[in-house]
C-alpha cells in the first residue's frame, strides 16, 4: 500500500439505512464528517451583490460551467465563476482590471444553472466604479466624453452625422427637412453614419430601402447616440440622459415602426427605452428584409462567387434572439457558398465589442493572448471562407483590423450582409460603394 | 482656505466655426462651447491639492455665453465646493484678456484664496495674458506654464516647464497665481449622474459686473481660415500612396 496515504477519519456510516425503499446500509451510505469549507470571508461578494442589480453575483455555487463558453476566458483567465472566487480570495472586482474586460456577451448566463447575470451585474458594478470617483480606462473615458458632448463616441461633429446621406445615391429623407410622418424611421446610429465602413453599409441598404420602394426616413443630425454600450460599461447617467433626448425628438415625428442598423441600439429600444416612456415597434434591418424576402428575390439577379461565414451578433442573437434573418438573407444570395463556423448562434463567439468593450481595445488586449476579434477571425479563416458576413456595425472595423494583425488580409473580406444584398442586386461594386 | 479656478468657455471647434454677416462675431446660434481645455487642467491641478491638504475648491467664471452653468455644475460635480458666476451685460460679448481680469480681479480678491488656478492660454488668449494680468491686478506673485504643484507653509512650490523640456522648480509665496499647463493627472472622469445630481441639489452664487470700458484694440474683422494652397492630394493605389507619404517624410527629414 502507498505509505503516503492514510486512513480518513471522520467517516460516518450507518449499519441499517433504508431510503425511500432502498437499502443504502454500510459502506453505501458512508459521508465525511464536517469539513471546514468557509476557509474565506464573504465580504466582498456581499459588497458586489448590495449594489442594484448586482445582487445575483452572489448565488453562484461555483459549478464552473460558465468559464469554456466565456469568450474572455477563451483568450485569457476569465468568467463569473472566477471572479467569484477572486473575491472570495480577497480580490476586488472594483479595482481589478477584471471589470473592464466582461463584453456582456451573456453567453455564461445562457449555462448558468443558478441565473448568474454578469449582463446585470457588471454595469452595476462598473457604475459605482465610476460614481466612487475610480479611474477608467483613458479610451472609455474619451468615448464618454465624446458621447455626452456629441452625441457619439467617436467624437464627431453632430451636425455632420446626415453627410453620408449625400454619397448614397438614393434620396435618404431626414425627418426634419421633410416634415412628413414616414412609415419606418431608420435609427442609422452612430459607426453607420460617421466610420467610413459604417457609411459603405449605409449607402448599401439605403439603396436597397429604395429599390423596395420603403417609406423611410432619418432622423440625421437630430439623432443621438442610443445609448447601450455605454449604459453597460457603468454610465448610466450619460444613457439616461440619452434616452430622454431621444425619446424627446422621436414624439416629434410620426412613424409607425423603427428600423435600426445596430442590434445594440435594437438592445436599447426593446429593453430600456420603455423604462423612459419610450414605446416602439422595433426591428433590425435583417429582420426586416427578411420579411421582404419574396419581394427582394426577383431582384437578386448577379451571382456573387463567394465563400461565404457568418458572425452572430451578441446582441441580436443572444440578447434578441434572432439567428434565422440573416441566414436566410445569406441563403437567398445567388452563387455564395455558406459555411457555419463551430461557434455560431447561440453559442456564437463574441467580437469583443458589446459592453464598451469598443472603447477598451487596447486595454483588453494588453491582458489577453489575442484580441477576440483575431480569435474569431481565425475561427473564420479555418472554415475556407474568402468573406466574413456581419450585420452589427462595430464588427466591420474589429475583424478587418483583426484580418490585418492576424495576417489574412486579401484572403479573407469582411462585409456587411447589406453590401452584400446591394451588391447581387447591382446597386453596388464589389468594391465598397464610397471607397 | 481656498483654491480659486477661473473656468473660460470657449467655442467647440469640433463643428466648423461660422462667421456672422457682421463680419466681426462668429454665428454664436451655431457654435457650441467646451471649457477651455488648460482650464480643465486648472481644475483637476486644484483638486488634487484639495485631496492633498484639504483646501476649498471655488471656481470662479464670467458668463459671456450664456452657458457657463454646466460649465460649473460639472466642476462641483468633480469635488469644488464652490460656485461663483459672474453675470450682466457681458453675456454674448468676446471680453478681451484685459477686461476678464479686471472683472475677475475683484471678485477674488474677496474670495481671498491661497492660490488661483488657470489655463495657462486659451484658444482667444493665445498669448497667455489672463494670470499675469490677474497677477498685476492683485499684486500677486504670478507664474505660468506650470505642470506641477504642492502647498506648502505660505508658499506653493511650482514645476514649470521651459524650452528645450527643461523643468524648472519655483517657490512663490501664497497668495499666487498660476497658469497651469498640465495636471499632474489627466482631468478626472466625472458621470453624467453626478452632474445632474450638482444640478439638483447645488447652487451657483451669482455676482453682478459690468462691461468695462476699455482701451481696447477694435475687432475690425474676422475671416475664416484661407487654404494655404500647399496641400497635395495623394492619388492611386494604396502603395502608391504610402510611397509618396514616405517620400514626404523622409525628404522632411522625419522618417
Ligand atoms: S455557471 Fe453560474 S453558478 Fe456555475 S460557476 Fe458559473 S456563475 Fe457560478
Ligand atoms: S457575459 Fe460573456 S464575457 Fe462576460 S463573463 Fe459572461 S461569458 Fe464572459
Amino acid at each position: 500500500m502507498d505509505s503516503s496515504l492514510r486512513k480518513v477519519q471522520d467517516v460516518w456510516e450507518q449499519d441499517t439505512a433504508i431510503v425511500e425503499g432502498v437499502d443504502i446500509s454500510g459502506p453505501w451510505n458512508r459521508m465525511f464528517g464536517q469539513r471546514v469549507i468557509w476557509n474565506y470571508t464573504p465580504e466582498l461578494i456581499d459588497e458586489i451583490a448590495s449594489f442594484p442589480g448586482a445582487e445575483s453575483f452572489a448565488w453562484c455555487y461555483q459549478c464552473g460551467k460558465c468559464v469554456p463558453v466565456c469568450p474572455v476566458d477563451v483568450v485569457g483567465d476569465y468568467g463569473p465563476r472566477k471572479l467569484y472566487r477572486k473575491a472570495q480570495t480577497g480580490i476586488s472586482l472594483l479595482d481589478s482590471p477584471d471589470l473592464w474586460l466582461c463584453t456582456t456577451c451573456m453567453n455564461c448566463l445562457r449555462v448558468c444553472p443558478k441565473q448568474v447575470d454578469m449582463v446585470q451585474i457588471m454595469p452595476a458594478v462598473r457604475e459605482q466604479a465610476l460614481l466612487s470617483g475610480r479611474p477608467l480606462p483613458a479610451e472609455l473615458q474619451e468615448a464618454l466624453e465624446n458621447t455626452a458632448r456629441y452625441g457619439n463616441p467617436l467624437g464627431q461633429p453632430p451636425r455632420k452625422r446626415e453627410a453620408w446621406v449625400k454619397d448614397a445615391g438614393v434620396p435618404v429623407p431626414i425627418l426634419h427637412q421633410i416634415q412628413r410622418p414616414v412609415e419606418w424611421l431608420w435609427w442609422v446610429e452612430c459607426y453607420p453614419s460617421y466610420h467610413p465602413r459604417g457609411i459603405d453599409a449605409s449607402i448599401a441598404l439605403a439603396r436597397i430601402f429604395h429599390a423596395l420602394g420603403l417609406d423611410f426616413g432619418i432622423l440625421g443630425r437630430e439623432e443621438k447616440c442610443a445609448g447601450d454600450s455605454q449604459r453597460l460599461a457603468g454610465e448610466r447617467g450619460l444613457f439616461e440622459m440619452l434616452a430622454e433626448e431621444n425619446i424627446r425628438t422621436l414624439s416629434k415625428y410620426e412613424f409607425r415602426h423603427i428600423v435600426v442598423t445596430d442590434p445594440h441600439a435594437l438592445n436599447a429600444f426593446r429593453k430600456q427605452y420603455p423604462k423612459y416612456g419610450g414605446q416602439y415597434d422595433v426591428w433590425h434591418y435583417t429582420t426586416l428584409l427578411a420579411r421582404e424576402l419574396p419581394r427582394l428575390h426577383p431582384l437578386l439577379t448577379r451571382q456573387l462567387p463567394y465563400r461565404l461565414t457568418f458572425h452572430d451578433p451578441c446582441y441580436l442573437g443572444r440578447h434578441n434572439g434572432e439567428y434565422d434573418a440573416p441566414r436566410q438573407l445569406i441563403e437567398a444570395l445567388p452563387g455564395v457558398e455558406f459555411t457555419e463556423m463551430p461557434r455560431c448562434r447561440q453559442n456564437s463567439y463574441c467580437c469583443g465589442g458589446g459592453g464598451g468593450g469598443m472603447w477598451l481595445d487596447s486595454f483588453a488586449a494588453g491582458r489577453q493572448r489575442r484580441r477576440l476579434s483575431e480569435e474569431r477571425v481565425l475561427e473564420a479563416v479555418a472554415t475556407g471562407a474568402d468573406t466574413l458576413v456581419i450585420c452589427c456595425p462595430y464588427e466591420v472595423s474589429r475583424f478587418e483590423d483583426a484580418v490585418k494583425s492576424t495576417g489574412y488580409e486579401g484572403r479573407l473580406r469582411v462585409r456587411d450582409i447589406a453590401e452584400l444584398l446591394a451588391e447581387a442586386m447591382g446597386l453596388i461594386g464589389e468594391e465598397p460603394a464610397k471607397a | 482656505m481656498t483654491l480659486a479656478v477661473i473656468l473660460k468657455q470657449v467655442p467647440d471647434v469640433v463643428e466648423e466655426l461660422a462667421i456672422d454677416p457682421s463680419g466681426t462675431d462668429l454665428d454664436r446660434d451655431s457654435v457650441s462651447y467646451v471649457v477651455n481645455e488648460f482650464d480643465e487642467h486648472a481644475l483637476e491641478e486644484a483638486l488634487l491639492l484639495r485631496e492633498a491638504t484639504g483646501e476649498d475648491v471655488v471656481v470662479v467664471g464670467v458668463d459671456t455665453t450664456g452657458e457657463l452653468d454646466q460649465a460649473l455644475y460639472t466642476a462641483l460635480a468633480k469635488g469644488a465646493q464652490r460656485a461663483v458666476k459672474l453675470v450682466g451685460d457681458v453675456e454674448g460679448s468676446w471680453l478681451s484678456t484685459r477686461a476678464l481680469a479686471g472683472l475677475l480681479a475683484p471678485v477674488i480678491r474677496e474670495l481671498s484664496p491661497r492660490l488661483v488656478l488657470t489655463g495657462v492660454q486659451a484658444p482667444d488668449d493665445l498669448d497667455g495674458q489672463l494670470a499675469p494680468t490677474l497677477g498685476a491686478l492683485l499684486d500677486w506673485p504670478h507664474t505660468g506654464v506650470v505642470v506641477g504643484t504642492e502647498l506648502a507653509d505660505g508658499l506653493v512650490r511650482v514645476r514649470k516647464e521651459l524650452w528645450g523640456g527643461i523643468m524648472l522648480d519655483l517657490e512663490l509665496a501664497t497668495p499666487a497665481v498660476l497658469g497651469i499647463q498640465a495636471a499632474r493627472a489627466t482631468p478626472r472622469y466625472v458621470p453624467v449622474g453626478r452632474v445632474r445630481q450638482a444640478m439638483r441639489e447645488s447652487t451657483i452664487e451669482e455676482v453682478e459686473v459690468e462691461t468695462p470700458v476699455e482701451s481696447a484694440p477694435k475687432l475690425s474683422r474676422l475671416r475664416a481660415p484661407e487654404a494655404a494652397g500647399r496641400a497635395e492630394m495623394l492619388t492611386g493605389s494604396p502603395s502608391d500612396v504610402v510611397e509618396r507619404i514616405l517620400e514626404i517624410l523622409r525628404a522632411r527629414g522625419l522618417y
